[in-house]
């Protein structure tokens, strides 16, 4: 693939600034003028923001728009993300004025419509998931795990039994979760994970038994980061249970299991979930996030306030809570997040809730097959909603990295899979294309994977120059840690 | 091959010592900086600091890794290499040399464990 | 279901591909016992669009908002101006459904866009640098005051009792999760006079506070180095924007929330935490940060995000935080409108703001209201009523006002106090029909 002619470089919209312009039209001020120092004191008088025309602000986001990948620009297939449609009716439902303009001060009383969404997603959250409580304020899938762990400190603690200390992590676990129970005041054991890619048993046996009675929790990703359903769940959380310990399921991989199995039913006592991943939220570029989390009974009266739950046939937002944990967010978490998922709950509903689990399964699994003689699978079992494909033999035999095959990727116009994750996969491609996508689409990406490895054995330079297509070639990541330049400076 | 001074001690934690009397200069080896890549920063403890042997004296780290180093000795800090604020680079391009890392003085004898030179070469590949 | 496109010959030639009689095989991995048969569980039923439309603008409609009610109340979120491009910006699909930029090549023009954020979050608050944002302002506060323990080692923290309650909530869950003793100091003339800083970490204030008076931040700086503490403080973006900067009084770490600027208050969420800092704390911030670049094999400039080693994938528990995304949308809506707005209309905002504040707070005192902290504020204040503030607010709702914030249920003796803030789109005749109708209420 030649270089096409390259774009020019976008300018920042700094260098587009000039004295006196504007890009919008301000309200007037109505109220008489005055002495501004005198009402608030010491004013400023060196704000450097620019000023642009309301056009040019707009050309300069949508050319900036046009050097940005989307879901809607192309197949993302990012493992561990759920890089899924977002249904537009979700944007809409959420710019209702009746939800878009809440103050969430506002008396409850004023809100109904609100608490209706609340209580309406948490209800049909706890019977995909199986839990027997849901809230919605962790406002991140990260928070949500803090949430969880502060929840299980907060039943340790109720319990005499402050002395757990230590949080147990598989060895191919998400970054967040160690970091998340390090911030929760957790000391972090890790847990290998055996030849089928199972959480070692007796390796798990021989953690609980050194830690004895200090052990506060196993952090589970279930199905693994390994794409693989974790068989031995049930005797997991019995083994946990049995030591004292809560079991935390992280809930990334959500989108294998709703209409199909309930991590409530597994043993889990608590779990968090990625409205952003599997309930269509959109990512919006790395954040909003959003997190709500299950948890069983006996971590309820722990909850952080208020708590949106039925009381004599009304919905209220309950803050008489003596035994919560406190605020984790300033307010009722991601609201119009949460109006998109009730949105898309609804459009799927009971008919169709399944869809979701079965055909992400039958699109991973399909794109594993398809790829199999190229990138072999990590292992040679069913996958999930996602595949973990290994190219180590092209580092080995052509010095050609997973990196080098993503970024070719770029060149045929698809987002790559995410790389280098799960961390005990070497050279490891992880996909996971959703449910959304076509078999045709899935094919293409397919075509472009297998021809990539044939050019990695024949060409491997295209590989280690890709990609050379986009507005920038690869990027020098050591000098922008040595050269730190994180901002632009008005006498620059 | 990893270039590997048959006039230092080792540690299998890819550092390696020079010991002057009592002092103890400490530094990665040229394989675990090929390892790592660029090395865009150096986190070195205060000076002062008492350290045992295995203790963690700071990290290293490239661009998408961090690695701990550990102290092959024991001792107190009694200096640190001040180029690799704002040059750590030289931890690639002089690992034994410019891109040492502390200085320590030695409260007990080194440890037998360390490797030699033929001995961290079966270790370092 | 128009999301999952399979038909049914797709799907047998999918199965027939993967070699498997169908798509329950592809789970036999789970056991039995814990699957559930499609279509059982207890959910309502599927609605078309056209139904889900309606359905869902019944459930709005319930709502009484601020397009309903005219809007008195601030405590932290504004009704504020928001241009059209914002919204413009923010719903195109390339920014709308991305992910974060782990690939920069192909991403960007996010990149790019947030390191205009970082630039002008920076000027506004008079800093070195900012992050890529965080979740709140609330959580911005608490993950800066357990920076400010990982730098200076001292596991107490101090807040002035006019940092918004809910923030003070925020960092009470976080600092007992972790082990920091968290030490509140009294602000009942308003704002903050004394600060038992010995052996804290660093001492947190509001500007302007909550209540609306602007701190004496000069004096915080100076307790702040007394103790040997970082100087954390909590600011309104769009009150930056005409007050002396809080980097210019030598804050250490700035924080806020940045809904104000072209964020809709969606009853609080999504909004976007603002993080800024001096340049000698930055490998110790958390979240994400763009920095600028080069090409490895050329000259072009590029964005990527940079000092990664912080961060959660790759630290694990060693990590700066377990945060993970940013509110990149928010930031990106944050970013829109402080262009739109640029130097001369965010000025103008924050001037009318004050201009309308101080409209009001006359004619409140015309009408024989006392306003409680006679000192400088900016766009906020309270006001003591002559009788309970929740009543009066709920009364005042019969009038078409969401007058303001009760405060009885944040501070003790209280119980007649009400905040009302008092933004650039109020009007003159608004202002003068919320005296008459406060009055009246009041009576």
């Amino acid at each position: 693939m030649s270089r096409m002619q390259k774009m020019p470089e976008p300018e920042l919209i700094f260098d587009r600034s000039r004295p006196g312009r504007i890009g919008c039209n301000v309200p007037r001020c109505d109220t008489p003028e005055v002495d501004v120092a005198s009402a608030v004191g010491a004013v400023r008088d060196d704000l450097h923001l620019p000023e642009v025309s309301e056009l040019d602000l707009l050309r300069h986001f949508t050319n900036l728009s046009h050097i940005n990948y989307g879901i809607e620009t192309g197949f993302y297939p990012l493992g561990s993300c759920t890089m899924k449609y977002n249904p537009k009716i979700n944007e809409q439902t959420a710019r209702l004025a009746g939800f878009a303009n809440l103050h969430p001060m506002q008396p409850v009383a004023t809100i109904p419509g609100a608490l209706e969404i609340l209580y309406g997603v948490q209800s049909m959250l706890i019977e995909i998931t199986g839990f027997s409580t849901i809230t919605l304020q962790p406002v991140a899938g990260a928070h949500g795990e803090m949430t969880c762990l502060m929840l299980i400190k907060a039943y340790h603690e109720s319990r005499g039994e402050g002395n757990r200390t230590v949080v147990l992590v598989p060895d191919s676990a998400h970054g967040t979760n160690p970091a998340s129970a390090a911030r929760c005041g957790y000391s972090v054991k890790s847990i290998p994970t055996d030849a089928a890619g199972n959480t070692d048993l007796a390796a798990l046996a021989t953690a609980l038994e050194e830690v004895g009675p200090n052990v506060a929790a196993l952090m589970l990703t279930n199905p693994s980061t390994l794409g693989l359903f974790e068989p031995n769940i049930e005797r997991i959380c019995k083994m946990l249970h049995d030591a004292g310990g809560q079991v935390f399921c992280d809930g990334a991989n959500m989108n294998a299991m709703v209409g199909t199995t309930r991590p409530g039913d597994h043993g889990f006592d608590c779990m968090h979930l990625n409205l952003h991943k599997t309930f269509s939220t959109p990512h919006g570029g790395g954040g909003p996030g959003c997190g709500a989390i299950g948890l069983q009974s006996h971590l309820e009266p722990f909850l952080p306030a208020p708590v949106i739950r039925m009381s004599e046939g009304k919905i209220i937002a309950d803050e008489d809570r003596p035994q919560t944990i406190g605020r984790v967010a300033g307010f009722y978490g991601q609201f119009l997040m949460e109006v998109r998922a009730y949105t898309y709950l609804r459009a799927f509903g009971k008919e169709h809730m399944a869809d979701i689990s079965r055909y992400s399964v039958l699109n991973a699994n399909y794109v594993r097959e398809r790829l199999k003689d190229v990138l072999p699978p990590a292992h040679d079992r069913p996958c999930m909603h996602e595949c973990i494909l290994t190219a180590e033999k092209y580092k080995k035999e052509h010095g050609v990295r997973a990196l080098d095959i993503s970024k070719r990727l770029i060149d045929y116009g698809f987002h790559p899979p995410t790389n280098y994750f799960p961390l005990i996969v070497p050279e490891c491609l992880m996909i996971e294309p959703t449910e959304t996508e076509t078999k045709e689409t899935l094919d293409e990406f397919c075509d472009a994977m297998i021809s990539i490895c044939r050019e990695a054995v024949e060409e491997p330079d295209l590989l280690h120059d890709a990609p050379s297509t986009r507005i920038t070639g690869r990027l020098d990541e050591t000098l922008a840690v040595k050269n730190l330049d994180v901002r632009w400076w008005p006498n620059q | 091959m990893s270039n590997i001074p048959s006039d230092l001690k080792y540690a299998k934690s890819h550092e390696w010592v020079r010991v002057e009397g009592d002092v103890a200069t400490i530094g990665i080896t040229d394989f675990a900086q090929s390892e790592l890549g660029d090395v865009v920063y150096v986190d070195l403890p205060a000076v002062g600091k008492t350290l045992a042997v295995g203790d963690i004296f700071g990290s290293v780290e490239s661009v998408k890794t961090v690695s701990d180093l550990y102290s092959p000795v024991a001792g107190n800090v009694l200096e640190i290499n001040p180029e690799l604020t704002n040059a750590s680079e030289l931890v690639n391009t002089d690992p034994y040399g410019d891109g040492w890392m502390i200085k320590i003085s030695l409260t007990a004898s080194v440890p037998s464990e360390l490797l030699d030179a033929e001995g961290y070469g079966a270790v370092a590949h | 279901m128009p999301y999952v496109p399979h038909t049914q010959a797709d799907t047998e030639a999918m199965l027939s591909v993967i070699g498997v009689p169908s798509i329950d095989n592809l789970f036999r991995e789970i056991p039995d016992n814990l699957k559930v048969a499609p279509g059982s569980l207890n959910l309502p039923p599927a609605l078309d669009e056209h139904r889900l439309m309606a359905h869902l603008s019944e459930i709005a409609a319930k709502n009484l908002d601020c397009t309903k009610l005219v809007c008195f109340l601030g405590a932290g979120i504004y009704d504020r101006y928001i241009p059209s491009t914002v919204g413009a910006v923010i719903s195109r699909g390339e920014f709308l459904t991305a992910y974060t930029p782990y690939q920069p090549e192909a991403s960007q023009g996010y990149l790019q866009t947030i390191y205009e954020f970082q630039t002008m979050v920076s000027e506004l608050y008079g800093m070195d640098l900012a992050n890529a944002s965080m979740y709140d302002g609330a959580t911005s506060m608490a993950e800066a005051a357990i920076m400010s323990v990982g730098i200076k080692g001292k596991d107490k923290v101090v807040v002035s009792e006019a940092v918004h309650p809910h923030y003070r909530q925020v960092l009470a869950t976080y600092c007992w999760s972790i082990g920091i003793h968290v030490e509140t100091v009294p602000a009942s003339s308003g704002v903050t006079t004394s600060w038992n800083a010995d052996e804290a970490s660093c001492i947190i204030v509001q500007y302007p506070n909550f209540f609306g008076c602007i701190e004496d931040l000069a004096a915080a700086r100076a307790a702040a180095d007394a103790a040997g503490a970082l100087l954390i403080v909590v600011a309104d973006p769009v009150a930056c924007a005409l007050l002396k900067s809080p980097g210019s009084y030598g804050a250490d770490v700035v924080v806020g929330e940045g809904q104000p600027m072209g964020i809709a208050m969606g009853l609080g969420g999504p909004v976007v935490g603002l993080f800024a800092c001096k340049k000698e704390f930055v490998r110790h911030i958390p979240g994400r940060i763009v920095g600028k670049t080069k090409e490895l094999h050329g000259d072009r400039p590029g964005y990527v995000m940079t000092l990664r080693t912080r961060e959660q994938d790759i630290r694990r528990e060693k990590a700066t935080s377990n945060i993970c995304t940013n509110e990149a949308l928010m930031a990106l809506a944050a970013t829109v409108y402080m262009i739109a707005l640029g130097k001369n209309g965010m000025t103008t905002v924050a001037t009318s703001s004050v201009r309308n504040t101080q409209y009001a707070i006359s004619a409140l005192s015309s009408a024989g209201f006392s306003v409680k902290f006679k000192g400088k504020v900016f766009g906020e204040f309270v006001i003591s009523l002559p009788k309970n503030a929740t009543e009066v607010r709920d009364a005042m709702l019969g009038e078409g006002f969401l007058a303001g914030l009760p405060l009885g249920a944040y501070y003790k003796g209280m119980d007649d106090d009400l905040l009302v803030a008092v933004t650039e789109i109020r009007t003159k005749e608004q202002i003068d029909a919320f005296v008459s109708a406060l009055t009246e209420v009041t009576k």
